[in-house]
């Protein structure tokens, strides 16, 4: 995260020319000037962001160590909760659906969107047409989201009832309701609402790409495979790195889809991590179990940032 | 690298070069793919104006007859009066607060030279990549004893939390490329920090902050998990969660459920559509909002 984001001008900018100070009331002062105000610009939203953030993430910390129910007083427990943790088949049992997500993620919408982004930059006329059509689920509410494909997906009216009419297997069954093929179809549907947002960031990127490029490389009869493969990935490769990266975060974090789709359900067969937090901590009064929970998902994702960084270290261009 | 992903419109690039008969592929694949995106859409709109007995019969097709009464009926069923009121009041003071407290400490990382100021971008991109999950429980019992659950002020603070980094990482790359000259002419002047900052700086930065308005306010907008948490209260529902109850309550009277996200979205879309470089702009410089 923090060596993606070098492009962005993250460096405060110099300070003004200095000018004369001439020796006068204390708030004309250079101590009061130069230190004191810029921090009184920035203290509000800072503490703001500590009460919220920091002050309560700490505490998970302590809380982790703790059996609480979240109302009365925490006993401390030691490293009970983790030990806990390795033995909850639940637990083990979302974190694997985590990774299958994590994998649906890193592949379909990135694939999609890579392809997308390439076909609408070679176009010119509907370009702004097909880059919000395409953009626009994204601006959605998930709640609004997965109500229209529950619709959609009913299987006594929706289009799997459609498909099997028209001959096509596997489409003659509640997607949502049998535990085989839930998580898949929980990810079509936040896929559909997301991936265009991918699209539209690879294709900004690729605009960026020279042209004389694509030239160059079709003078020497270049096919449009070759163009994708040797011009256009190598060119927006570090929005590609990036995406990657957030999307390998973002896998570990998933919640509402899968809430408001089944709750984790049928028989916990969608639960992922952050689904039983929510249970453990709301439903269960397992606050300090919850609080475990939640800072082992932390731990991945900080474990999928050092990995970026380690490998960058390594001298991988990424 | 998407921080620097540049929001302008399709430009005109050398690969256009290509015949009209070579292009042919890709508008029918971006057309297939448009369908994909606008057909569900599409099928809302249809069934949102039809009775129990059509959907039965035609779950998925044009509608034979309108039944416009459905929008009334989930406006008043859904209690939208109530929610949207809600909802309005939480995206105006998070809004608010993120570009008058943000847009402060934007100005003071761009052009007051903070001392520190590294230590406070590093904890800003620090705190903006912890998962909500994290501090979610500990913040929600700290939030019921300071008796803020419930609370559309309380929730209102949260989102201005949350929403802090990205606001004020944009702000700040707007306000580092305005020039220094009238800063340092106001300066001579004698005119203080603040007043620099509110009539010189944020007049000029104005489309940052219209940017960061926008996707604050759609995110908040369209915001599930803190404030199905935080908000267990009928009477301080927002639309998002109020409209999950709702599909839950009415999961058989399709026509019922599909007025009222009709009546969600639509507004988001036409907002989306008048504004969308600036929305596009702001969610993909963000980059890190998922």
């Amino acid at each position: 995260m923090v060596q993606t984001h070098s492009s962005t001008p993250m460096l405060p900018a110099r300070a003004p020319a200095s000018y004369a100070e001439p020796a006068l009331r204390f708030w004309e002062r250079a101590t009061w000037r130069r230190k004191i105000v810029p921090w009184l610009f920035v203290l509000p939203i800072l503490l703001i962001n500590i009460g919220v953030v920091l002050g309560p993430a700490l505490s998970a910390v302590y809380y982790s160590m703790t059996e609480w129910t979240g109302i009365g007083p925490a006993t401390f427990t030691g490293l009970d909760n983790y030990r806990r943790l390795l033995n909850d088949p639940s637990f083990g049992h979302a974190f694997r659906n985590n990774i299958i997500w994590l994998l649906m993620f890193l592949t379909v919408p990135i694939a999609l969107a890579l392809v997308a982004a390439s076909l609408l930059s070679q176009i010119g006329r509907g370009s702004l047409f097909y880059r919000m059509t395409l953009f626009l689920p994204y601006v959605l509410p998930s709640v609004v989201v997965a109500a229209i494909w529950r619709s959609l997906l009913n299987p006594d009216r929706g289009l799997p009832a459609t498909f099997t009419d028209w001959g096509i297997p596997g489409f003659d069954r509640a997607l949502l309701g049998d535990q085989g093929t839930v998580l898949p179809t929980i990810a079509f549907v936040d896929n559909w609402h997301f991936w265009g947002f991918l699209m539209v960031l690879f294709l900004a990127s690729m605009q960026n790409i020279g042209p004389e490029l694509y030239e160059a490389a079709r003078l020497d009869g270049a096919s449009r495979w070759q163009e994708f493969r040797d011009i256009t990935i190598p060119g927006i490769r570090p929005t590609l790195v990036f995406m990657i990266l957030m999307t390998s975060i973002w896998s570990f974090l998933t919640f509402d889809y899968i809430w408001v789709l089944t709750q984790g359900g049928p028989a916990g067969a969608s639960e992922v991590l952050a689904v039983l937090v929510f249970k453990n901590a709301f439903m269960n009064l397992e606050a300090g179990y919850a609080s475990a929970i939640g800072l082992s998902m932390s731990f991945f994702v900080g474990i999928v940032i050092a990995i970026f960084i380690v490998l960058r270290k390594r001298g991988w261009e990424i | 690298m998407a921080t620097t992903a540049s929001p302008s419109p399709a430009s005109p690039s050398g690969r256009k070069r290509r015949s009209w008969f070579a292009l042919v592929p890709n508008y029918v694949v971006l057309s297939l793919l448009a369908v994909f995106a606008l057909g569900p859409l599409v099928i809302l709109g249809f069934n949102s104006v039809k009775g129990k007995a059509e959907i039965g019969r035609n779950p998925l097709g044009f509608p034979t007859e309108f039944l416009w009464r459905n929008y009334p009926d989930a406006w008043r069923v859904g209690n939208f009066s109530t929610t949207v009121q809600n909802s309005g009041i939480l995206v105006a003071l998070t809004v608010s607060a993120v570009l008058i407290l943000g847009g402060m400490a934007a100005y003071s990382l761009a052009k007051l030279n903070l001392p520190g100021g590294n230590l406070v971008t590093l904890y800003l991109l620090i705190g903006s990549s912890l998962p909500i999950q994290l501090f979610l429980v500990p913040l929600f019992f700290l939030w019921q004893k300071l008796g803020l659950v419930n609370s559309l002020p309380g929730l209102a603070i949260i989102y201005t939390a949350t929403n802090a980094p990205l606001a004020i990482f944009l702000l700040r790359s707007y306000m580092v490329q305005l020039p220094a000259d009238f800063e340092d002419a106001a300066r001579v002047d004698g005119a203080n920090e603040w007043r620099i900052f509110t009539q010189i700086v944020v007049p000029l930065s104005w489309p940052g902050f219209l940017t960061v308005g926008l996707v604050v306010a759609l995110g908040v907008w369209n915001e599930f998990l803190l404030a199905t948490v935080f908000l267990t209260d009928q009477d301080k529902f927002t639309v998002v969660t109020s409209y999950y109850n709702f599909t839950s309550r009415f999961s058989r009277d399709w026509g019922l459920t599909s007025a009222a996200a009709m009546m969600m979205i639509v507004p988001i879309i036409v907002i989306f559509l008048a504004l969308q470089r600036r929305f596009v702009e702001g969610m993909t410089q963000g980059g890190l909002k998922g």
